[in-house]
């Protein structure tokens, strides 16, 4: 008997966790909630040379679409369909640095990735301010996360809608990330 | 509801832009005889089934029903019937019948393009709309557009066929049946429309959110009509001549719209959504979803995802301004 509610038990659990991990928002925004390119998100500008602490709304944003299996394989699409694919290959670099191995010169938190996205960084990464909607900035900062597994393992891509570069991200290791801390 | 609308296609074959019953071509004329020869021998089937079940209720026994005999009195059952065999015998000969006249009609009906100068296009099929190529062996000969398909009147149409993303179907009931787009695998089949007139078609295979939102319109028109079109969509866009109108060409350079879209003479040149070098020429907008008009395009830049749900472009805060200079813009773009 106790067996039986146990496994009822975790039977719901995983009912639960399944449902955070796959829900999707079908009006992710509406153009009156996304920010206009104008307004300043991060402080970090081009320039300003410095980095000041990250702003706590930050991590609760990205927490959204890191936990998230649909916002991560929406980033992985968006990583193709915005060209990140052109410098940065598909996580092994080319032209852009590669974002599968343990470096990060400006961070890997999920802010720092959103700043480098949004801000662009020197010697090439151009910035995409006003060019990529936030919560589409948010999905692609997710699956860069994830090329180097620091997401949920159940929320990470298992495998790639086309020809396999690499191993899928779940099965990517965690590695000790370096690089400026979060 | 589905019935009366049934029923009204039924009634009206000639008023349908989208309807296998009013063929266009030499396939679809095909597909039309076939579907009459199968309604009228399943409408004969029908009658005898109901009529010999009616006339078998009508004839019930009148007599008092036969005392079931005890267990040890059972007779033993009877060795299968020669009607039993018979109707099994029959059954395998229909089902071979069936056979060889489903082979000789998909041959007649996929037979080989004899013409050697066919128009050729290329059909992309995207989440959830239609990218249309026509090809040319010389490359500034190419067109790009998207979700409306012109073609001259009595000459074969060659439709190369291929997927971006997931299996959509090519489905213009009116021209021929329907044809799967595989992504990483193509196919190619041909039709002719020998009635000028537009036509409608749409996705035929479910391909996710928006698959109800998948149609394109087939413009068959005369070869002069045509060539016209066709010069006209080699162009690139005209540079734009007033302040508002350039404003609009820098709304349309500086925001979202130039990561996806192409606007051929501009550096706009992303292939990830529809090409819009002469969206002002096309009829509708979002795959079918609504007419072209100046206020529908409003809508839909700022909020696509009121109008579409799920759709893969994100909505576009602009300001009033911005908005109508790029309305403006983009109203040249015949």
């Amino acid at each position: 008997m106790n067996l039986a509610r146990a496994v009822t038990l975790l039977a719901l659990a995983t009912l639960l966790a399944s449902c955070e991990r796959e829900q999707r928002g079908f009006r992710e925004a509406t153009a009156a909630s996304i920010s206009s390119s104008a307004e300043q998100r991060v402080d970090f500008q081009p320039g300003s040379g410095t980095t000041a602490p990250v702003a706590p709304t930050s991590s609760s944003m990205s927490d959204a679409y890191e936990y998230n299996a649909y916002a991560v394989s929406e980033g992985a699409r968006l990583y193709n369909a915005y060209n990140c694919v052109g410098c940065h290959a598909h996580g092994g670099g080319g032209m852009g640095v590669p974002l599968i191995d343990k470096e990060w010169l400006y961070g890997y938190s999920p802010t720092d990735i959103y700043k480098t996205i949004v801000e662009g960084r020197s010697n090439g990464m151009p910035s995409f301010r006003g060019k990529i909607p936030d919560y589409q900035v948010w999905q692609i900062v997710a699956y860069v996360r994830a090329m180097t597994g620091q997401l949920r393992k159940d929320v990470e891509p298992g495998r790639t809608d086309h020809m396999t570069t690499k191993k899928p991200e779940s099965s990517t290791p965690q590695e000790p990330q370096t690089g400026a801390k979060q | 509801m589905i019935n009366l609308c049934v029923l009204a296609l039924w009634l009206d074959p000639v008023g349908g832009i989208q309807s296998a019953l009013d063929p266009a071509g030499p396939q679809a004329a095909r597909i039309e005889r076939l579907w009459w020869l199968m309604f009228w021998v399943t409408l004969v089937v029908f009658v005898l089934v109901i009529g010999t079940l009616s006339i078998s209720i009508a004839r019930r026994r009148r007599s008092q029903p036969i005392p079931f005999p005890p267990k040890d009195k059972l007779p033993a059952e009877k060795p299968i019937g020669r009607v039993i065999a018979a109707a099994i015998a029959l059954t395998i000969i229909t089902l071979f019948v069936l056979l060889v006249a489903s082979v000789v009609a998909g041959k007649n009906q996929h037979q080989s393009l004899a013409s050697t100068n066919p128009v050729s296009i290329q059909v992309i099929g995207h989440q959830w709309w239609w990218e249309v190529r026509y090809t040319s062996p010389q490359a500034d000969q190419t067109i790009i557009t998207a979700n409306e398909i012109h073609v001259p009147v009595g000459v074969p149409i060659n439709i190369n066929t291929s997927s971006r993303d997931v299996i959509h179907s090519f489905w213009a009931p009116n021209v021929n049946g329907k044809r799967d787009l595989i992504p990483g695998y193509s196919t190619a089949f041909w039709f002719q429309a020998d009635t000028a007139r537009t036509y409608r078609g749409q996705c035929a295979e479910f391909c996710g959110l928006q698959h109800a939102h998948m149609s394109f319109y087939l413009v068959a028109e005369t070869p002069q009509q045509f060539e016209q079109w066709k010069q006209q969509q080699l162009k690139s866009a005209p540079e734009p001549d007033t302040e508002t109108k350039k404003r609009g060409q820098g709304v349309f350079l500086s925001n979202a719209c130039v990561m996806c879209h192409t606007i051929r003479g501009t550096i706009a040149g992303s292939r990830v959504g529809p090409d819009l070098t002469h969206v002002a020429s096309r009829q509708a907008i979002a795959a079918g979803t609504l007419p072209n008009t100046r206020g529908n395009i409003a809508g839909w830049i700022v909020d696509p995802q009121h109008i579409k749900p799920g759709v893969r472009m994100p909505p576009n805060p602009l300001s009033p301004d911005d908005l109508n200079a790029l309305l403006d813009y983009m109203e040249t773009l015949k």
